[in-house]
């Protein structure tokens, strides 16, 4: 397996070469100059030639893209044109706030998906079945950004329960030192720094998680309803087992499989997905700054966030190929 | 026809009908309720601008924020920030939907089911540049590729079209390869060769009759990714130009008045969410009606 395994991460070299080419042509060639959006309206020539030859903008394209790889092979993306700073610190800094979202949205979607579903699939039209799959696929068509906006309206606007935008309140954070503010609270013993980073948590996962949870749902109800069907669980029916332990221990952990296939397919849904949430909420996350890049035309920030997006899709596809073998042993590669 | 046989067939084999099967003999609920949701957005797709009461972009400077008044009254769900009348946008937003999504859906189609035939059944160098550029696109997060393509060619309809086609024939092209695959095998093939077909006739003519039903089922949920995608996008401002109404637009431009007029928002999103609600009602029907094996691969999601 682990010969599969590097097998398939120095498979994904070319795939990954050709994505930058791809990015960096797509960027390039956008319309919109980057040095009059930053240097503003009243710039002179002198001034615009003296930034380009800074930015090296005045050399041909395929020099420039040579000159990025080179660099983005040593993990160097360039200075953002915006920031001042290096691409990679930027999104360093960024990063964590959107990992800490997307944990959150795979934990609230699993939490309330596998229950839901194992409810439905073990008992197949059911109102309990009917109930399920109707809230499955009601999560699967909702509109993420649309939860999110109808989310603020109900919880910050009428009843003022959850903050609307940010990942804390000013002042409550404690020490910043990974940058995930719930763990970081939580060493510094911060109960108060956790409960503020949690509420402000709350609805932008909630609205992440939304579709995962409506595809879960659907997924964990058709694994069990065909887990039901196995010889083994007439056999643990046979031998006499409650009807709790046969679907919780028999049927559910075997039902596994196609639901974790699915939470790692998802996530790449889950990565785009952040990129609109995050906008909503003003959550200062690697998606929100996407936005910001684009606007900018930030090029070294785009190009940067769009590889670092799709190199952790590419490399979670490779992780869930991994973790099947570990899960149902049957699989060898 | 095969297709309403199988309509009876299903609801004949399924233990308890719902509800909406007792009212509606020999209909399944699903297909019932999603059918006639898509039928109502298509027809307000199409005759939208006959139904709209006002003009969708007529700006009244003395109704502004005015909240839905109720049937009857000349603005039926209220008006936004510049007076203009949520229900002629909305109706008029359906149709840019429309347009987005059979534009994708047709197009993605017929890209998909011909790379994806011509990759299963020549195989070889064909098969290998298709799969490798299906590899590459792939592997870029959904929407972030769209977002991207719309930043390079700037706002418009056609643009946004191309930037949604981007992915969406690659679920045609894995499904119909592998299908093209073992049809490639089957006893008719191997006769339609005997017989002096050429490889195009025998694609033409064998194949894609074959791929269909699938390839319907996938369109469905296409769809409906389709009319999600094209809202995100028009949402964060890289999707039409601001000045055609569609919901995405309508719900970015509601975004600031989010605390004072809960209208704004509610209504344009609603409709994204039925549209899609019934499509993928509908594509669940016809998954299980036309083709149950699609159900086990998840491929529809």
């Amino acid at each position: 397996m682990a010969s599969y395994l590097v097998h398939r991460l120095i498979g994904t070299i070319p795939v990954l070469l050709l994505i930058s080419l791809l990015v960096f042509l797509l960027i390039h060639a956008a319309p919109g100059d980057p040095t009059l959006l930053l240097l503003g309206e009243e710039t002179n020539a002198a001034e615009v030639a003296q930034a380009k030859a800074r930015w090296g903008l005045d050399q041909p394209l395929y020099i420039q893209y040579f000159k990025f790889l080179k660099s983005a092979a040593v993990g160097d993306f360039g200075k953002s044109f915006k920031y001042s700073e290096p691409v990679t610190r930027v999104i360093q800094s960024r990063l964590p706030a959107t990992i800490e979202l997307a944990i959150f949205s795979i934990i609230i979607a699993t939490v309330l998906a596998i229950p839901l579903g194992v409810w439905a699939g073990s008992r197949p039209n059911s109102w309990l079945d009917n109930l399920g799959t109707t809230f499955g696929l009601f999560g699967i068509s909702m509109p993420s950004f649309w939860l999110a906006i109808m989310l603020i309206l109900l919880m910050a606007g009428v009843l003022n329960i959850l903050p609307s935008s940010g990942r804390s309140t000013y002042g409550i954070a404690g020490l910043e030192q990974s940058g995930f503010y719930i763990l970081d609270s939580i060493i510094q013993q911060n109960w108060k720094g956790v409960w503020d980073a949690l509420t402000h948590i709350f609805m932008p996962a909630l609205a992440l998680g939304v579709n995962m949870l409506g595809i879960l749902m659907r997924v964990t109800r058709s694994a069990v309803l065909e887990v039901m069907n196995e010889e083994y669980v007439t056999t643990a029916r046979a031998k006499g087992l409650r009807e709790k332990n046969v679907i919780w221990r028999h049927v559910t952990s075997n039902a596994l499989i196609p639901v974790i296939t699915v939470v790692g397919l998802e996530l790449g849904t889950l990565l785009s997905g952040s990129i609109i949430v995050e906008t909503v909420f003003a959550w200062p996350g690697s998606g929100s700054l996407l936005i910001t890049a684009l606007n900018a035309r930030d090029y070294p920030l785009v190009t940067g966030l769009v590889m670092t997006y799709t190199a952790a899709f590419v490399v979670i596809n490779l992780v869930i190929d991994g973790l099947y073998a570990v899960i149902d042993p049957r699989i060898r590669y | 026809m095969v297709f309403m046989q199988s309509l009876t067939l299903e609801s004949a084999t399924e233990k308890s009908p719902g509800w909406l099967a007792r009212i509606v003999p020999r209909l399944h609920a699903k297909a019932f309720s999603g059918g006639l949701i898509v039928l109502t957005f298509i027809l307000v797709g199409i005759f939208g601008p006959l139904l709209a009461p006002h003009d969708p972009n007529k700006q009244e400077l003395t109704a502004m924020l005015k909240p839905p008044q109720g049937i009857g009254s000349p603005h039926l769900l209220g008006t936004d920030n510049l007076g203009r009348d949520i229900f002629s946008r909305i109706i008029h937003g359906a149709r840019v939907s429309l347009l987005v999504a059979f534009a994708v859906v047709f197009v993605s189609g017929f890209i998909g089911i011909g790379l994806g035939a011509i990759s299963g059944y020549l195989g070889g160098k064909a098969d290998f540049i298709i799969q490798k550029s299906v590899e590459v696109v792939w592997a870029f997060p959904p929407l972030l590729l769209g977002i991207t393509i719309m930043a390079f060619l700037g706002q418009g309809l056609f643009n946004l079209i191309l930037a949604l086609l981007a992915q969406r024939w690659i679920p045609y092209c894995r499904v119909v390869r592998s299908q093209s695959l073992s049809l490639r095998e089957r006893d008719f093939v191997t006769a339609a060769r005997c017989l002096g077909a050429t490889k195009i006739q025998i694609i033409a003519r064998h194949i894609l009759p074959n791929l269909i039903q699938t390839s319907l089922v996938i369109g469905t949920f296409a769809m409906a990714s389709a009319i999600i995608s094209e809202a995100s996008l028009s949402f964060l401002g890289v999707g039409v130009p601001p000045e055609i109404p569609t919901w995405g637009t309508m719900l970015a431009d509601a975004r600031i008045y989010i605390s004072t007029a809960w209208w704004l928002p509610l209504f344009p999103g609603l409709c994204i969410f039925i549209t899609v609600l019934g499509i993928n009602l509908l594509g669940d029907a016809l998954r299980d009606i036309l083709d149950p094996r699609l159900k086990r691969t998840g491929s529809g999601i």
